[in-house]
């Protein structure tokens, strides 16, 4: 056992608004965990707590490790600098040597497909190539943790299918951990390794899935009766809990 | 390689587009003139022609005679002297103010008021006042461009600053990112779009400053005020016409000169700066 990340009983409330209720949870070195949970169940609040952005009413978070990478559900990219830029930015900021950073940028530029449109600045860049920028630029620093916030939501189904394929590879070959928030069933159940669903505000977990599939996993499982009867179940405990 | 053929149709891509670009503005220009020899011969009385003397009879006195083109021009290398120096204070003190006021929301509520009250101020009634603090000569012109041109550095610069992407701050801030590195990192280049909107309006609005000052200061090297007042007080109407031409032509390529350097800075990364080249 190898926690990167625990939650335990946390809570957290805005004001006289109780977000999250008693939040158990623990993700290993090696685990990519999806959170399902209907609009406004405290799914961001939990990688907000878990970046450390925020802090916790009560209970108590404790991180391995300080190197964590953030994937919005925006982009947001710095619209003033390239693809290469962008990528680069986080290196700059940590003070990582300039061979060091160009030879790691290089990497995870071929490793999203960008390679040849680092001199690109994001006004020319479609949806899904903003969104590999983004990954790319958190992927630099090879964090041991990645918090990703529905980040393929704003995408259409085809960009979305691709990404989600692109980074159950990067998992596959890196095998960070992982806590990716969605509010679709079918991008949760390929990703995952473990599915949390979480219920209405105040949001806490009411059901967990282990989900047998192996890594690397190929795009055609999404069609198999065994994916959709999964799916399926986990669809019911959504709706259970919302 | 470019083909003779892309060429080519680059060469009458880029003529069309001057065309569609000056054509207009030109066309406006030809109405003026003719409406202007129309008020000029059609509507005014022999005896009151020199209220409104003809574009040619403007051209003759202001810019063929050389005696009075050289005063103009000295004149104007004044204004823009007094304006260029005006707008790079306002700039310097501007932007400052707003980097200060993006820190803090109680610098913001400190100063934010003082830089309304520039823009409130009745121009008119402070310009004696400044002529009996700092005296009459280039102190007080500069001054006056300074106050009427830092609201829009200030409102531009920190509307910018302040409206660097929430979630960019908190990329910062998971990076443990301190103030400066935030402000230079983040805020500062975020802000440039609208730091060129707010140099472009200053610029035009300084130029006005100059004039304003120097009319009313009325001493010193003549700039362009001093010489509107002369001319205004002789009846001398063409030089009248050709100096006010001539003050508008300065306070154009001031919003072009920025217009230009805003879009090679920022146009090619932000649409707003973008978009206007159509």
């Amino acid at each position: 056992m190898d926690p990167v990340i625990t939650f335990a009983d946390v809570t957290k409330s805005f004001g006289v608004i109780d977000a999250l209720d008693t939040i158990r949870l623990t993700i290993q070195k090696g685990e990519f965990v999806s959170l399902l949970g209907p609009s406004g169940c405290g799914k961001s609040t939990v990688l907000r707590l878990g970046s450390g952005l925020i802090e916790p009413t009560s209970g108590a978070i404790e991180r391995s490790s300080d190197n964590i990478g953030y994937i919005f559900q925006e982009p947001t990219l710095m619209p003033w600098r390239t693809v290469w830029k962008n990528v680069t930015f986080l290196g700059e900021l940590e003070g990582l040597p300039r061979e060091e950073c160009k030879r790691r940028a290089e990497e995870v530029l071929e490793l999203v497909g960008l390679g040849e449109y680092r001199h690109l600045y994001p006004l020319a860049l479609s949806g899904g190539m903003k969104m590999r920028t983004s990954i790319a630029r958190s992927m630099l620093l090879d964090p041991d943790l990645f918090l990703f916030d529905e980040p393929f939501g704003a995408l259409d189904q085809i960009s979305r299918a691709r990404l989600n394929e692109e980074l159950c590879s990067l998992f596959s070959e890196r095998h960070f951990a992982g806590l990716f928030v969605t509010h679709s069933v079918d991008e949760a159940v390929f990703l995952a390794s473990r599915l949390l669903v979480m219920s209405k505000r105040p949001g806490r977990i009411v059901a967990e899935f282990e989900i047998p599939y192996e890594f690397p996993r190929q795009p055609e499982i999404r069609y198999e009766p065994e994916f959709a009867v999964l799916a399926g179940e986990v669809a019911a405990a959504l709706e259970q809990g919302s | 390689m470019t083909s003779p053929v892309g060429r080519n149709r680059s060469v009458s891509d880029r003529a069309r587009e001057l065309a569609r670009v000056t054509l207009p503005p030109t066309l406006v220009a030809l109405l003026i003139i003719l409406l202007w020899y129309g008020i000029t011969f059609y509507v005014l009385e022999t005896d009151r022609r020199f209220l409104l003397p003809p574009p040619h009879a403007v051209i003759q006195e202001g810019i063929l005679n050389t005696e009075v083109l050289l005063e103009i021009l000295g004149g104007l290398r004044q204004t823009a002297m007094v304006s260029v120096l005006g707008l790079a204070i306002a700039f310097a003190i501007g932007f400052s103010m707003s980097l200060v006021m993006s820190q803090a929301k109680w610098i913001e509520r400190s100063l934010y008021p003082w830089a309304v009250v520039c823009q409130t101020v009745p121009i008119l009634a402070i310009v004696p006042l400044l002529g009996f603090w700092f005296g009459f000569g280039l102190m007080s012109r500069v001054t006056v461009c300074v106050i009427i041109s830092l609201f829009p550095i200030v409102i531009n610069s920190l509307t910018g600053l302040q409206g660097a992407d929430p979630r960019l701050h908190d990329l910062l801030t998971l990076h443990n990112a301190n103030r400066w590195t935030r402000a230079l990192r983040l805020q500062i280049p975020a802000a440039r779009p609208l730091i060129f909107t707010g140099l472009r309006t200053s610029a035009g609005l300084s130029v006005i400053g100059a004039i304003v000052g120097d009319f009313f200061f009325g001493r010193g090297q003549p700039g362009l005020g001093i010489l509107l007042d002369r001319y205004s007080r002789r009846l001398r109407s063409e030089e009248l016409l050709t100096a006010v031409i001539v003050a508008c032509l300065l306070g154009v390529v001031a919003f072009w000169i920025f217009g230009v350097i805003g879009r090679r800075a920022v146009g090619h990364w932000d649409p707003s700066w973008a978009e206007e080249k159509h």
